[in-house]
């Protein structure tokens, strides 16, 4: 069995891009790529568009190696990955929406992000006018005796984001569900093009609110790749401070809005208390209560004074002091456990096959975390273990979020007794030539892929993968035979972003 | 469960002293509602959220005015599930071309009189996300604007400051009719 680096010596090497290899490839290799993806020796984690190349970057779980191939197609057309791999269909879609290049061989020639609505197609490829009228999205054909279909969105009956989902019904057990996503698609990496590094870390940071964090850092880091950027000490760990605060506010809105879902509103009530004082606490330390804009390319815009320190320490002991006694009451209320126990459950070989990340993947036995089997600093010199469960349901998600809680607490603490003294940040710089740079990073809902060219100080192309691409589907997987009452639950244990996979 | 609801017996609220109405960028606020329709309203007010393709950010924050600390239901502000139910549409995002027609269907759902509240620096113009292909720019491009309350995004606070205005606003001119 070849290994990943036996790929990239078929292929061209391309200069100066890191930290891991990239290379161009023939047809041949990458359709043998995408054979080993469908066997399952490898895990896919993007697959992405320029106006005439694909890439596919692919990571080997037992060595943490990870590669990218690229494939010019100058005629518009590849060879389909999602035929041998289902992972890849819905990323096939996008780069036929997005710039006109047709998968050969795709089993879903449905638009994707595209709803016929820009007045254009193929927006960031070769431009060409849209289509006179958009013809009605065809849905997938469900046959039987006593099916109903229920349509719900975009406009959902709560504070949430666009989305639509259609399920069958037989009574009251859901038959299928299909999902149809794109209604927040904001064009960001076309915008993205040509933008210069502060507002191409602007814009990465906005891509979702809930991991405005883990998208400015995952791109400070690819632009640092690519430029060979060294950070200060202080800068990184400041980095982690804010990447761990962001894990815990979600974390904690989270789980009390899973058991809200389950009508039951106290354990709501008193979570999002706590997740108050940690949105109040980061304002106090950062000036911003979801830190937007803290962490840039070079290292981070705010530094933490005594008085934010104080802040953070006094919301860790209160989180500390109560939250205990929640983990305690969703423990022992049977009738909340009656709802998320055997419920929603997502299969271990499908997680592996998807390469789902963040607790999504974990409690569905796939022990893969960024920050340490990746581990960039300074996680590489920080104790913390990755909780990983293997029942899938709802009740298992809840329960990795509560352990991620608690690692985070005890993470935050070790940050602030080590973080170092020393500079915030070093200047970029100007480079006139060609850099490639790549990074992931382990948001709270899974891992960030950033990949980025720069020219001349500026961003040629950026590409932005949400954890959700591979999420969402499995969604999909874990409601059938479940009740339609029942998919509040499951969906806001998975809690998908609409925003970054829309992009 | 008995021990935590025990203990709430005892311990003061969490729920904070109401914004001051007082700061400049409320009047500011109150006068960009001078136009607004107006009938009387008592203090009540329903509101349904609309994500016209913001990034999920303040939603967070809109969220945040439920939690115990602001309980916006104090005020008589509530959130509902369907247009047909409300006074105001709240609305976020530079509103995104595939957003476009079913924020105008739920505008056209809510009943008369009713007001739109644009939340966030990229409901008012398109913020960063302006000149996209795949964005209108802003919201009273698509359905007229009474107040916009800027942020990226607000806080729970500014929110709150902006609606009240509203409010008061409106009980204001009520009251003078």
């Amino acid at each position: 069995m070849p290994s990943l680096i036996d790929l990239m010596l078929e292929g061209r090497k391309v200069q100066q891009h890191g930290p891991w290899p990239r290379a161009i490839v023939d047809a041949s290799v990458w359709t043998f790529a995408a054979s080993e993806l469908a066997h399952g020796r490898w895990s896919l984690l993007g697959l992405w568009g320029e106006p005439s190349m694909v890439h596919m970057s692919i990571m080997d779980e037992h060595t943490a190696e990870i590669a990218t191939i690229s494939l010019d197609c100058p005629d518009h057309s590849y060879p389909s990955v999602s035929k041998y791999h289902p992972p890849a269909l819905r990323l096939e879609r996008t780069v036929r929406d997005l710039f006109g290049l047709s998968a050969e061989g795709l089993p879903d020639t449905r638009p994707w992000l595209d709803h016929n609505r820009w007045g254009v197609r193929f927006p960031l490829g070769n431009r060409t006018i849209a289509l006179p009228k958009a013809s009605p999205y065809a849905f997938l054909p469900v046959e039987g005796d006593s099916l109903h279909q229920i349509a719900v969105g975009p406009v959902h009956a709560g504070i949430i984001e666009p989305g639509h989902f259609r399920f069958t019904a037989s009574g009251e057990t859901v038959v299928r569900l299909e999902q149809r996503l794109g209604y927040t698609h904001k064009g960001i990496e076309g915008l993205m093009t040509g933008a210069n590094l502060e507002r191409a870390a602007q814009l990465a940071g906005r891509v979702s609110g809930d991991s405005t964090v883990a998208y400015a850092f995952a791109f400070s880091r690819a632009a640092e790749a690519a430029l060979e950027l060294v950070v200060p000490d202080r800068a990184v760990w400041l980095r982690a401070l804010v990447a761990e605060l962001e894990r815990l506010a979600n974390h904690l809105g989270d789980i009390g809005a899973i058991c809200n879902d389950a009508s039951f509103a106290l354990m709501h009530a008193l979570c999002s208390v706590l997740r108050e004082s940690v949105l109040r606490a980061s304002h106090t330390a950062f000036g911003h209560r979801l830190m937007r804009d803290i962490v840039v390319p070079g290292g981070v815009t705010r530094d933490l004074d005594d008085e934010g320190k104080k802040a953070i320490q006094a919301t860790l002991d209160n989180i500390r002091r109560r939250f205990p006694a929640l983990v305690e009451l969703y423990d022992n209320t049977a009738s909340l456990q009656d709802r998320t126990v055997d419920t929603g459950v997502l299969k271990p070989a499908l997680a592996k096959q998807y390469a789902a990340g963040g607790y999504v993947g974990r409690a569905s036995g796939r022990s893969f975390d960024a920050r340490r089997t990746l581990a960039y600093p300074p996680y590489d010199s920080l104790r913390f273990d990755v909780p990983v469960l293997n029942d899938g349901d709802v009740n298992a998600r809840v329960w990795i979020r509560v352990r991620e809680v608690e690692q985070s607490l005890l993470l935050i603490d070790q940050i602030l007794d080590r973080l170092p003294e020393g500079p915030l940040g070093t200047h970029a710089g100007h480079r006139r030539e060609t850099r490639e740079g790549m990074a992931i990073v382990e948001g709270f809902r899974g891992d960030v892929l950033v990949w980025l060219r720069l020219r001349d100080g500026r961003v040629e192309r950026c590409h932005m993968r949400d954890p959700s691409w591979f999420q969402w589907p499995l969604l999909e997987a874990a409601i059938e035979g479940n009740i339609v009452a029942d998919f509040p639950l499951c969906n806001k244990s998975f809690n998908c972003s609409y925003s970054g996979q829309d992009i | 469960m008995r021990k935590l609801l025990f203990e709430s017996l005892f311990r003061l609220p969490f729920t904070e002293q109401a914004p001051s109405l007082n700061d400049t960028a409320v009047t500011e606020l109150a006068a960009a509602v001078g136009h607004a329709a107006r009938r009387r309203l008592g203090r009540s007010l329903s509101i349904r959220e609309v994500d016209a393709g913001s990034c999920n950010g303040c939603e967070l924050e809109i969220h945040a005015l439920n939690n115990a600390y602001y309980d916006v239901e104090r005020f008589g502000l509530r959130f509902v599930a369907s247009p047909r139910h409300a006074d105001v549409i709240m609305v976020t995002g530079p509103v995104t071309k595939n957003m476009r027609e079913a924020l105008e269907r739920t505008y056209d759902a809510v009943p008369n009189p009713k007001w739109v509240v644009a939340v966030g620096d990229c409901a008012r113009d398109g913020g960063c996300f302006a000149g996209s292909y795949a964005v209108v720019g802003g919201v009273s491009q698509v359905v007229p604007v009474d107040l916009h309350i800027p942020g990226c995004p607000p806080s729970p606070v500014t929110i709150l400051q902006g609606l009240l205005a509203l409010l008061d606003r409106t009980a204001k001119s009520a009251a003078s009719t």
